[in-house]
Order: structure tokens, then C-alpha cells, then sequence
């Protein structure tokens, strides 16, 4: 909101001369944060002058006229050809009118010099101003034609109080009364020890028109309202014969313009004026185009409406209307209809004032995206007082400015309101702040804002009147249990009645009313308390293991990324998901920022493919991207609906539930990419490209984060190559080995625990079902073409939740058990089927050799014509060792024959001669 | 020498012929070998060809031949024993010395000789230590993910533990329970984005993408113990274009304390401990009143700027680009948990009080790191997290 200081002087008569940059400082610290501050209108040679003739110079492409100004009394009686020559482009004016001439040697807003000069085959001894050139809005349509009585020769910057200085507030949705000079000013008084006069306090002349104010006129226009829900104070007042080209004074003028409101009609004009200085919206009819008594009321279907802004709006049976007997005339504190507009012809004036519903109000702004002034002040929140008040200052400025009769009395519609009065113990405000601020000082302060208090000793109050008590008693079905207050009857304490002025509707707690004593006070009084540290657990297991994973990644020589959770429509296709894959449902937004990406994301490789490849198009083609977040999984047979909970009491556990029920899935993913070289060339020799085996053990890398084995067999599932596709996984128990199917086909294996004692399966788990856990390995050329990678990219995918919930149901790594007796190691080479996977080969010989079994390792895979077709060689590392005794050769080779026939049984593994 | 290894020869027939006999023979032909001038002379020719030994094999065949079991000292002081008694002491004496000195010089040349050598093949073996040998292609986190935990750390040190919640939230957890109330302007303030309805038909789902992560001081109110100290990093969404401080989906950072006897002057110590934390000691911290629908009262805090500590402020100083010469950053919001907060959780506002604060993740590494632009923060650029490697 931008406020003028000279406004804000006529009710807060602050020291001269002001610092801006005080006031800034001051209102800002009351809580009403100035964004911006400009000084305005510092233009000299501004005279009121009186055009005495005019030559039309018809030889141009556009109208010019050279004016005749006088610029003193003795002008007017001088020859006009004597007088000063002004070249002027606008027409919008007559001999005889008052103008803002600027003389030569002036310098106008923006630096625009004025000189004396040639132009046009004229002298031009000045410029005859329009409103933007003086810097004063945006209206270049025609020149200034000021009233008949503006004094002539008299300086107009002074005449209009140009000069000023315009604040702009950012005013926070809670302070309805603050979006006004009033509520400005009032804060301005407050900061400065000033008193402050309201300007809605009525005037005596305002007084003798009416009568009192509430007085009704039998002669106003009839109104009722027809909801109390939807408004509950309506005012009618009018003005007859008033005369429609009556001009807006300059003062009035300039302040709208520097409040950034535009100047149409005295009639608008004074309403929109009256409207920024109090805060009360008013809308004016013509009397002549209504019909029948007005009622407030809500819609009926099918009505419509022709608004303002020349659009027929189909009404929702929840709209606020104002009507007569031809229907809808006006959305109710939101925009006037079009047939009962004042015109330029209207000379009987109907002028409303009300007080609307501010949720009504802001529902209907809303619905029909229609946001005005008018609904911006009602929405926070309008003085109930103000429409009696302002309809009063309305029609006596309109009677005062445009000439007309005042009809005595008004109309006046309303629904009984209760003021509000909150009970608060007195020193709450200190319980609040943790400042001793005293009874006498918070009573002051609420004095202040307007606020009436009374004071008694009684029990302390509750602060939170608005609970629901009988929930509360019952408890049973609270989510939690509610802590009780400690038993044991507090004595009486000073206790404060408070019943808030009319203008602060937001005023309804204790804590309200302690916000407005501490920021009074200043909360750069506040002291500082420093912590006392409560004794925390620390990081969680889940949080200190996804810290480890992922620095596990990154010290492996990939980067951590963050993407776009947004993800388009195409991805799904892209990636080649099967019509029924889980990736398939997405969560969608309603209201999108970018039609093209309506969804949330459901994996994270897409994101962090198109990084991939903004990173090789940047030129760095040896790139792994790895990066950690949710996905979005909408639950099979969900509520349509989250249910809304009541807030003046705990949830019970089946509501949690019923919003749980709602909500998608949203696991935690830990997703990898990989292109071109993982290990660089060099000096050293050539490099390692990245391939589906890194993608698989960066997965690995994971799960040996959380002390788990994760467990691999082909798969075949997009986005991955058909052939190097892994699915990771976790076994359930160690001692319940899945049954190996035969050779061919996947086979599930079972490792061995580690040397530096990780666990195969978390071994608390009850279920003996295997945990899915993600995919790895090489993806499918029809994907790397889909988002324009390179040949034989990578990427890995695993759900962090549920490797955190295994590490979790897995509890502590046991200790190992070191034998210091010196390892007996055998080196076994078997030949097996080119299909049976080297998982299925190890678990063999892992259940074959036996406890003395330390360690088994792969160190060659061979194939070649020797072992015939389909036959490859994998040549194992066994160690072995005993807890208790050095191994004899017999012993190790027993253990070791044992392994490989394990082998041969179970895979037909056979010795390599 | 022929005459010295002539000698010895006989000494030795001699010494078999006597081998148990004592030697009483004094033969003055057969001791020539110990006379004081050949000892000399073979002590020179000793430290002569010590000296001459210009490698390790000549220093070896030197030290044979004048140290060795043949060398003539070695053979002149076996024949001491054929000097009358009287005599023996002073030759034993006499070629001691002299063998230790040709001892000591061997010694001498040998490690002279082998530091000699070890330099050549050392310096034979140099290679270029300055070659890089990046063999890895660089890892790095993500600093936004760095600043997150480093902010949290903070607090869990103060006792604070860490909350988390769901990103796609019920608008009860978003809005109402944060005393939003329908309909209220408040919620304009945040651009939300709205989910759909999973069964296609159309009205409010009631499910938002969460706006800020306050509904994890919901859930944390209505699921944990009394007193609470917990910090919650997280991704909040806004329907909102980016532009240099702006994203759609940024982190925010939370902090809320609940407990008996909280005032507004714990949440200035809070926010001060962090600040001295963050920044260093010394930098003052200011509160000025604004409005959050769930605290009450509310308030923005900015800290003295880190960079110019409020100098760029004074007339003629140097403007400052991280606080734009105002000497205070706005830092974080923050305020006393509104009572309504905690009736709509099931907790007693008469005897539990509370503060909260929050403030943006990026806007924090932004300030700390001097970043311009927010949006490197989700380009997946390998350089933007690579410039800060594992810790910040």
C-alpha cells in the first residue's frame, strides 16, 4: 500500500521536519515493513495560468494550438496577443480555462528541462502540463483544467501538494485495518507519542446534514438485508442534483494518483478517496437506473451479472449479491454491475456503504478471480463502524464538491453483533515476552490500539477460550494424550477484560492481544535467553545411514545431484514402461506450473538422465550423477479426498488414519547414472569405461552403508538393457536358503557373510520373503536414444526406505570373532554352463565348504574353444581357517573337495583338468 | 711384499715345526716383517690404494688385500709372537694401531663410495611428481544437502533432533492445523500447488504439495514426547516461475521447540546460538514483528551482515553486494507457536508454550557462499557441486 506523508500528517501530526527514513524505521518495528520510500513532486515555476486565446495551427499532422496565458490578475484585463505564447498538443481545453503552465527554467520529473524556444513557427514560453508530466500517474490525455476558483498566478505545486513523500507498505494479511491512512496514521501517532485524531471521528458539519448518524431518512432509497450470513450492516444515503462534470479538486486528485488510483469522476473519485483514507469500501449507484428496494442476498442459480468490466458473470448460489426488483445489481464488495453505474449524466447519487462476510468476500473474489480493492479490505477484514461513517463523509464531500442536496438521513440495514471481550490474565503478555512489563503498561498499550479494558481478580483465564471443552473431557479418542495442567487451584491473579475496537476484527485470543503489547513495547527490547540444551538422541539410524550412502557415492566418484521434481507426460514412454508398470501412475498436480509436466516424479532416473546429458553436452563426457529423494507413488485404491480435521481439538487416531489413507506413497529413492569413463586414461595407461557392472556395485556400495548383502540375478525390467539388468535385493534369513532352480534361468543365491562381518539378511526379520529393493545395470539402447545419452550408459535405482527399514529390523552388527591361526588358501577352478550365474556357483560352494570357510573370491572368468561350446571356467580364491587350531593340508582339502562338489551337485560345476 | 709374503710363509713352517713348543727362539731374520718401517710402509700402501678405490668392487679387493686374512699387517702381527717377550707389547701395540687405522679408512671410503652410488641410482630412479594421477573422475555432494545437514547438525547439538515429514501433504497437516484458516487470505501468501484427485473426479483432494515444512511440527506435536526440540529440513513446492531467488521446489529448514515456561526471549537465544554458530560470534540479531498464521506472536529476523557487519551502511563506505549496503540480512521467520497450533495437536496451551523459525536452505548457502543464482542449485551441473566437494 503506498501512503503519502502529508495524508498521514492531517491524523499524526509528527515532528517537523520528518526523517524518512525514521519513519521508516519506526512503522516497521510497530510491524508495518516499509518496502520503499520516494520523495515526490519537488518541481519548481509551476503557476496557475488562464488561457486568453487560442490559434488552432491547422499546417501540422496533428492538432496544435498556440495559447495565450495570463498568469495574473492585470492579465486578464491585458490584450491576449500581449500576453505569453504557450505551444500546446492538447485539445482538451477552452479559452477561459485554469491551466498548470511550467516557465522556462524549470525542470521536470525524469530531467526534462524547460526553455523558452522556437518551435512550430512559434515562440513557445513554457509548456501547459498534462498530469504524467508532472509525475502524477499515467494520464496523458489531455492537459490539467483545474476548477474555476483555482487562484491564478498562485504556485500550483503548493495549491496541490505535489510535493510529499509516498512510503510503500507491505501490510501482512492479519491487519485489515492497517490497508488505510486511518490505520497508517494511528500507527505513526503510536511510534511517535503523538495524539492521534481519527478521521472517523464525524464532523460537525458532516452532523448538522444528517442529523446523528444513524438517524434513518424516510426519503433515502429503501435496502434490506435479505442473509445474515452474508452481511451484517448495509447504509444507503444519497445526493440529489448533484452536477456530473463537476471537476475533482487537485488535492484529491494528486492523492489518489500518488496512492496509484486513477482519477475518473468526482463521484468515483471521492468514494475511492474516502475508501483509501478509512478503509471502507463504497460503491454509487444511480439512482435513476434502480428499480424497487435493494436487497442483500446470496445468488440463485442461473442468475447472472454484466460487471463493471463489461463481463457477464454466471453467479454461484454462494455469491453475495446486492439487488432490486431487476435482479442482481452489484457482486458485494467485489464489483458493481454494469446498468446501475453512475455516468456522466448522473445527478442522483445512491451511495452504499456496508459490511460484508469476509470469508463471503473472499470466496467470491476467488471463484471468479475478480480481486479489487474492494474485496482486498473486506477479505481482511473492514471497521463494522465505518459504513455509517463514511456514507456520512460521502455524501457531504460529494454535496460540498459537486453541488447537489444531502437527503437527510439514510437507510440503515443491520444485523446485531456482539462485540467480542477477551478474558486475559494481565501478566500473560510478560509470560509471553519473558519481560516483566507490569500491569500498568499492558493496559496502556491496549488503550492504544483502541482496545477498552476492565480489570478484576479472578482465576486465571484459559488462553485458548476456543477450545472444544467437550472433546477435551472425554479424551478418549485423542490421538495423544492430552498433558494435563497440573492439579492444584492457581490463586486469583489480576485479570484484563478486553474488548477490541471495531477496526481490529483479528483481534480474538489472548496471544493476539500479547503480540500487540510486545511489538508496542519493541521487540528489540526483548532480551536474549541462551538454550538450555534438552538431552537429544542425535541423528536417527535412517539419517546417519543415508549421510553414509551418500557419501559413499560421492567418495566413489559420483555427484550428488538435485533435479526437477516435476516430470512430463512423455517420461513414462520414454523410459518404455510397460502399460501396467508402478511407474506408470503418477501423482498429478491440479494446477501445474507447466502444462508439459503435470506430474510428480515416480523414479529419479529421468531427472537424472537429463542431467546426464546436459553434463555431456557441456563437455564432460565422463560423468556418474547420483542423487537422493522422494518419489511419488499413488496408493492402488486411495481416498478420492483428504478429509479437513477439526482444529479446536486434538485428532483422534482414525482421523490420522483417514488422512495417512489418503496420501501416496512416497519412499525415499537413491538413484545413480553412469557415461563414458569411470576410470580415466592417462599416463597410466587407458581407462575403465563405466559399465552395468559399476551401475550394480554402486548399489552394492549402499547396502554395505546399512551392513547388508544385497543380493543380484538378471532381470529383465525397462529402463534397463534387457540382458545387464539387475534386480537387487535382500534375503530374508541366513539359515532358510531359497531352493536353487535348476541351472538356467534366475537363480537365487545365497551369499556368504562378509569378512568384515556385514550380514547376508537382516536376520530379526520375520517374514521370509525377499525384500525388493531396486534394479542396476545398463540401459536399454531405446532409452539412451530417448534422451539423447551416450552409447552404454548406466544407472541404478534402489528404495533407500526399504534398505532402511532392513538395516533397521537387522539391528546391531555383531562383533566378529578373529582367529589368529595362520589361513589356509585353495584356488579352485570350475567349469560350468555359460548360463548359470556366478552367484549360484559361489552359494554352492559357500554351503559346501562349510564353517571353515573365511572367504570365497572370483578372480578369473574364462571362456574359449577349449571347454566347448557353453562352457566358461570361474577360478575361486577359498580360504579357509579354524577358530581354534592351525588347519592341516588334509583339512582344507577336504573342505575345498567338499565346496566344489556342493558345485557339481547343485550346478554341475565340474574341476577344470 | 714378496719379502713380507716370503717371510710369513716361513713363520708359518716354522709355527707348524714348533706347534707346541713356546717361542724362546729369538730369530732377528724371521721378525723383519714387524719392524716400525715396514709396518709404516705397509700402512701406506694400505691408505694408498684405499684412497685409489674409485667403486665399491675396487674398495672390496683393496680391503683383501690390506685388511684381509693375507694382507701383510694381518701377517706381520702373527708373528709377534716370535718377538722375545719383552718385545711383543710394543708390536702388539704398534700394528693394533695400525690396523685400525686402515679399519677406520676402509670405513671411510665405504660409505662415501655407497652414498655415491645410492645418489646416481636414486637420482637414475627420479620420476616427475607433478604428473596428475586422477585415475577417479571426482565425486561430490550436493551443497544444498551439505547446507541442510550443517544447519541441522547445528541444532543437534543444541538437543534438537531431527523431523521429517511427507512432501505431498494433507492440506489439515499444510493449512488448518497451522491455523490457516479457509478462506483466509494467509493462504494466498504461499502459491500452492494443488494435487489432484487420485479417482479423476473433480473438487479438492485435500492434499497439497506442502507449501513450507511446517506440517512436520503437526506431526511431530501429535506423535512425540513432550518437551520437543526438533529441526526439520525438507523440500517444500511453490506454484511460483524461477528466476535467481526463486524455485518451484527449494528446502526450507524448521525449527520447533515446545515445553513449559518458553518465551520469547528462548526463541532470541535459539536464533542467536544459531546465528554464532553459522557466522562466528559477534554478529547482532533483530527482530521486527510480521505474520505467520501459526505463530503469534510473529517475527522476521535478520542477522548483521557477516560481509561488511553493517559498515557498507555508513556514507562514502564501499557498498556491499551480499546485504545490497543495507547491514542487515533478513535471515529467517520465526515466533511463538499460536496456541491454536497446539489446541488443533491435543496439547494443553495453559501450561505448554513454544517457538518455531524457519528460513531457506538455499538462501543460507547462498549468503555463505556468495551464489547468484539459485537455479545452478537443480541444473545437475557436475562443476556447481563439485566446487564444494564433501563438506562446506
Amino acid at each position: 500500500m503506498r501512503v503519502p506523508l502529508s495524508w498521514l500528517r492531517e491524523y499524526a501530526p509528527i515532528p517537523e521536519p520528518a526523517d524518512h527514513a525514521d519513519i521508516a524505521r519506526r512503522l516497521t518495528a510497530a510491524g508495518l515493513e516499509v518496502e520503499s520510500h520516494e520523495p515526490v513532486g519537488d518541481i519548481d515555476g509551476l503557476v496557475i495560468a488562464q488561457v486568453q486565446a487560442i490559434e488552432e495551427l491547422a499546417e501540422f499532422k496533428k492538432p496544435i494550438r498556440y495559447c495565450r496565458v495570463a498568469t495574473s490578475e492585470a492579465d486578464l484585463a491585458a490584450d491576449p496577443q500581449s500576453l505569453r505564447g504557450v505551444i500546446c498538443g492538447a485539445t482538451n481545453f477552452a479559452v477561459g480555462d485554469r491551466v498548470v503552465l511550467v516557465l522556462p527554467g524549470s525542470v521536470l520529473p525524469g530531467g526534462f528541462e524547460i526553455a523558452a524556444r522556437k518551435t512550430y513557427g512559434r515562440v513557445s514560453e513554457g509548456m501547459i502540463c498534462a498530469p504524467d508530466e508532472l509525475g502524477v500517474g499515467e494520464d496523458h490525455a489531455g492537459i490539467i483544467v483545474l476548477a474555476p476558483d483555482a487562484p491564478l498566478g498562485a504556485d500550483f505545486t503548493a495549491y496541490a501538494g505535489l510535493r510529499d513523500e509516498v512510503f510503500e507498505i507491505a501490510v501482512t494479511p492479519d491487519r485489515g485495518y492497517a490497508v488505510s491512512i486511518r490505520g497508517v496514521a494511528r500507527e505513526l501517532a503510536t511510534a511517535y507519542g503523538v495524539a492521534f485524531s481519527d478521521p472517523a471521528d464525524p464532523e460537525p458539519a458532516d452532523l448538522a446534514l444528517l442529523g446523528s448518524l444513524t438517524e434513518e431518512g424516510p426519503d433515502v432509497y429503501p435496502a434490506s438485508i435479505g442473509d445474515p450470513g452474508a452481511c451484517d450492516r448495509f447504509v444507503l444515503r444519497e445526493v440529489r442534483g448533484f452536477s456530473p462534470s463537476a471537476p475533482t479538486p487537485a488535492w484529491m486528485w494528486v492523492r489518489l494518483a500518488r496512492c496509484g488510483v486513477r482519477s475518473v469522476s468526482l463521484a468515483v473519485d471521492v468514494t475511492n478517496y474516502l475508501m483509501l483514507e478509512l478503509g471502507q469500501p463504497l460503491h454509487a449507484f444511480d439512482r435513476r437506473k434502480l428499480t424497487g428496494p435493494i436487497v442483500v442476498r446470496r445468488a440463485a442459480a442461473g442468475e447472472t451479472l454484466e460487471t463493471l468490466d463489461h463481463v457477464v458473470r454466471t453467479l454461484h448460489p454462494d455469491d453475495i449479491l446486492i439487488t432490486d426488483s431487476s435482479g442482481p445489481i452489484s457482486m458485494a464488495g467485489t464489483m458493481g454491475g454494469l446498468a446501475t453505474e453512475i455516468d456522466d449524466a448522473s445527478a442522483d447519487l445512491v451511495i452504499e456503504g456496508a459490511h460484508f462476510s469476509d470469508v463471503g468476500t473472499a470466496k467470491m473474489a476467488r471463484r471468479h478471480r475478480l480481486h479489487s480493492e474492494a474485496s482486498y479490505r473486506f477479505e481482511r477484514g473492514v471497521d463494522r463502524e465505518l459504513p455509517l461513517i463514511a456514507t456520512a463523509r460521502a455524501v457531504s464531500l460529494l454535496a460540498s464538491l459537486g453541488g447537489g442536496a444531502v437527503v437527510p438521513g439514510c437507510t440503515h440495514a443491520q444485523v446485531p453483533v456482539e462485540p467480542v471481550t477477551i478474558s486475559m490474565a494481565a501478566g500473560y503478555p510478560d509470560a509471553v515476552a519473558g519481560v516483566a512489563y507490569g500491569r500498568d503498561t499492558v493496559i496502556r498499550r491496549l488503550e492504544e490500539i483502541g482496545a477498552s479494558v476492565t480489570q478484576e481478580v479472578a482465576a486465571a483465564p484459559t488462553i485458548a477460550p476456543w477450545r472444544d471443552q467437550a472433546g477435551r473431557t472425554e479424551g478418549a479418542g485423542a490421538a495423544r494424550a492430552v498433558p494435563a495442567k497440573p492439579e492444584g487451584q492457581p490463586g486469583p491473579v489480576a485479570v484484563l477484560h478486553v474488548t477490541p475496537p471495531s477496526w481490529r476484527p483479528d483481534l480474538t485470543d489472548p496471544a493476539d492481544l500479547a503480540e500487540e503489547v510486545i511489538r508496542l513495547e519493541g521487540y528489540e527490547e526483548l532480551p536474549v535467553r541462551m538454550p538450555r540444551a534438552p538431552a537429544g538422541r542425535g541423528l536417527t539410524a535412517a539419517q546417519k545411514l543415508l549421510r553414509s550412502a551418500s557419501r559413499t557415492l560421492a567418495e566413489s566418484g559420483i555427484v550428488e545431484v538435485h533435479t526437477d521434481p516435476f516430470a512430463p507426460v512423455r517420461d513414462a514412454d520414454s523410459l518404455g514402461l510397460a502399460a501396467d508398470d508402478e511407474r506408470r501412475p503418477a501423482v498429478r498436480i491440479a494446477n501445474p506450473l507447466s502444462e508439459d509436466e503435470p506430474f510428480l516424479r515416480t523414479t529419479l532416473l529421468p531427472g537424472l538422465l537429463r542431467a546426464l546429458a546436459r553434463n555431456v553436452g557441456r563437455g564432460f563426457p565422463d560423468v556418474a550423477l547420483y542423487e537422493s529423494g522422494l518419489v511419488f507413488r499413488p496408493r492402488p485404491g486411495a481416498l478420492g479426498r483428504a478429509p479437513i480435521l477439526a482444529t479446536d481439538r486434538g485428532p483422534t487416531a482414525p482421523e490420522l488414519a483417514s488422512l495417512a489413507a489418503a496420501l501416496p506413497d512416497q519412499p525415499q529413492h537413491i538413484g545413480a547414472v553412469f557415461a563414458g569413463d569411470r576410470e580415466l586414461p592417462g599416463w597410466w595407461g587407458p581407462g575403465q569405461a563405466a559399465t552395468w557392472a559399476d551401475a550394480i556395485e554402486a548399489a552394492r556400495a549402499v547396502a554395505r552403508a546399512a551392513h547388508l548383502q544385497l543380493q543380484v540375478r538378471a532381470a529383465a525390467r525397462m529402463p534397463w538393457h534387457p540382458g545387464r539388468c539387475a534386480e537387487l535385493y535382500l534375503c530374508p534369513r541366513a539359515d532358510d536358503p531359497p531352493v536353487d532352480p535348476p541351472a538356467k534361468g534366475g537363480a537365487a543365491p545365497l551369499s556368504p557373510p562378509g569378512p568384515d562381518g556385514t550380514k547376508p539378511v537382516p536376520s530379526g526379520m520375520r517374514t521370509t520373503a525377499e525384500v525388493h529393493v531396486g534394479h542396476a545395470g545398463e540401459l536399454h539402447p531405446r532409452v539412451i536414444a530417448a534422451y539423447g545419452l551416450p552409447a552404454r550408459a548406466c544407472a541404478m535405482e534402489l528404495s533407500f526406505t526399504a534398505l532402511a527399514e532392513a538395516a533397521q529390523a537387522a539391528g546391531k552388527v555383531a562383533g566378529p570373532t578373529l582367529s589368529s591361526y595362520p589361513v589356509a588358501t585353495q584356488d579352485v577352478a570350475l567349469v560350468v554352463g555359460a548360463a548359470v550365474p556366478a552367484a549360484s556357483v559361489e552359494a554352492a560352494l559357500v554351503t559346501g565348504a562349510g564353517d571353515l570357510l573365511e572367504e570365497v573370491r572370483l578372480f578369473d572368468v574364462y571362456t574359449g574353444a577349449q571347454l566347448g561350446e557353453d562352457r566358461k571356467s570361474l577360478a575361486y580364491t577359498l580360504r579357509f581357517r579354524a577358530p581354534d587350531r592351525t588347519l592341516t593340508a588334509a583339512e582344507a582339502s577336504a573342505a575345498r573337495d567338499a565346496a566344489v562338489a556342493e558345485a557339481g551337485r547343485r550346478v554341475g560345476a565340474v574341476l577344470r583338468g | 711384499m714378496r719379502t713380507l709374503a716370503g717371510s710369513v710363509r716361513a713363520h708359518w713352517k716354522q709355527a707348524i715345526r714348533t706347534m707346541s713348543a713356546p717361542n724362546k727362539n729369538y730369530d732377528p731374520v724371521e721378525v723383519t716383517a714387524l719392524s716400525p718401517e715396514e709396518i709404516e710402509r705397509a700402512l701406506e700402501a694400505a691408505l694408498g690404494a684405499i684412497a685409489a678405490a674409485g667403486s665399491l668392487d675396487e674398495l672390496k679387493a683393496a680391503r683383501l688385500a690390506h685388511s684381509g686374512d693375507r694382507a701383510p699387517l694381518t701377517l706381520a702381527r702373527a708373528e709377534i709372537g716370535a718377538l722375545p717377550p719383552q718385545a711383543r707389547a710394543e708390536a702388539g701395540k704398534r700394528v693394533g694401531a695400525v690396523q685400525g687405522q686402515v679399519k677406520a679408512a676402509i670405513g671411510r671410503r665405504q660409505a662415501a663410495l655407497e652414498k655415491e652410488r645410492d645418489e646416481r641410482v636414486l637420482i637414475a630412479e627420479a620420476v616427475d611428481v607433478t604428473l596428475p594421477a586422477a585415475r577417479q573422475v571426482q565425486g561430490a555432494r550436493h551443497p544444498v544437502s551439505l547446507s541442510a545437514e550443517l544447519l541441522s547438525d547445528v541444532f543437534v547439538a543444541m538437543g534438537y533432533e531431527v523431523a521429517e515429514g511427507p512432501e505431498v501433504e494433507a492440506e489439515w497437516y499444510n493449512f488448518d492445523a497451522l491455523n490457516f484458516p479457509p478462506d483466509h487470505p494467509a493462504r494466498e501468501m504461499q502459491d500452492t500447488l494443488f494435487i489432484a484427485r487420485q479417482d479423476g473426479l473433480p473438487g479438492s483432494s485435500g492434499i497439497v504439495a506442502r507449501t513450507h515444512t511446517s506440517p512436520v511440527q503437526i506431526r511431530s506435536l501429535l506423535t512425540r514426547p513432550l518437551p520437543l526440540y526438533v529441526v526439520s529440513p525438507g523440500r517444500v513446492y511453490r506454484n511460483e516461475a524461477s528466476d535467481a531467488t526463486h524455485l518451484a521446489a527449494f528446502y526450507q529448514i524448521e525449527g520447533l521447540a515446545v515445553d513449559e515456561g518458553l518465551t520469547m526471549a528462548d526463541l532470541r537465544g535459539a536464533i542467536q546460538a544459531f546465528v554464532d554458530v553459522l557466522f562466528g560470534a559477534g554478529l547482532r540479531t533483530r527482530l521486527r514483528p510480521d505474520y505467520f498464521p501459526f505463530t503469534e506472536p510473529s517475527a522476521d529476523v535478520s542477522m548483521e551482515c557477516h560481509v561488511c557487519r553493517g559498515a557498507s551502511v555508513k556514507p562514502g563506505a564501499d557498498p556491499c553486494r551480499t546485504c545490497r549496503s543495507m547491514g542487515w540480512i533478513e535471515l529467517a521467520g520465526c515466533g511463538m507457536v499460536n496456541p491454536r497450533v497446539l489446541v488443533a495437536c491435543g496439547i494443553d496451551p495453559d501450561r505448554y508454550s513454544g517457538f518455531a523459525f524457519g528460513l531457506g536452505v538455499e538462501r543460507a548457502l547462498m549468503l555463505a557462499h556468495g551464489i547468484g543464482d539459485i537455479k545452478d542449485t537443480t541444473d545437475g551441473d557436475v562443476r556447481f557441486s563439485r566446487a564444494f566437494g564433501m563438506e562446506l
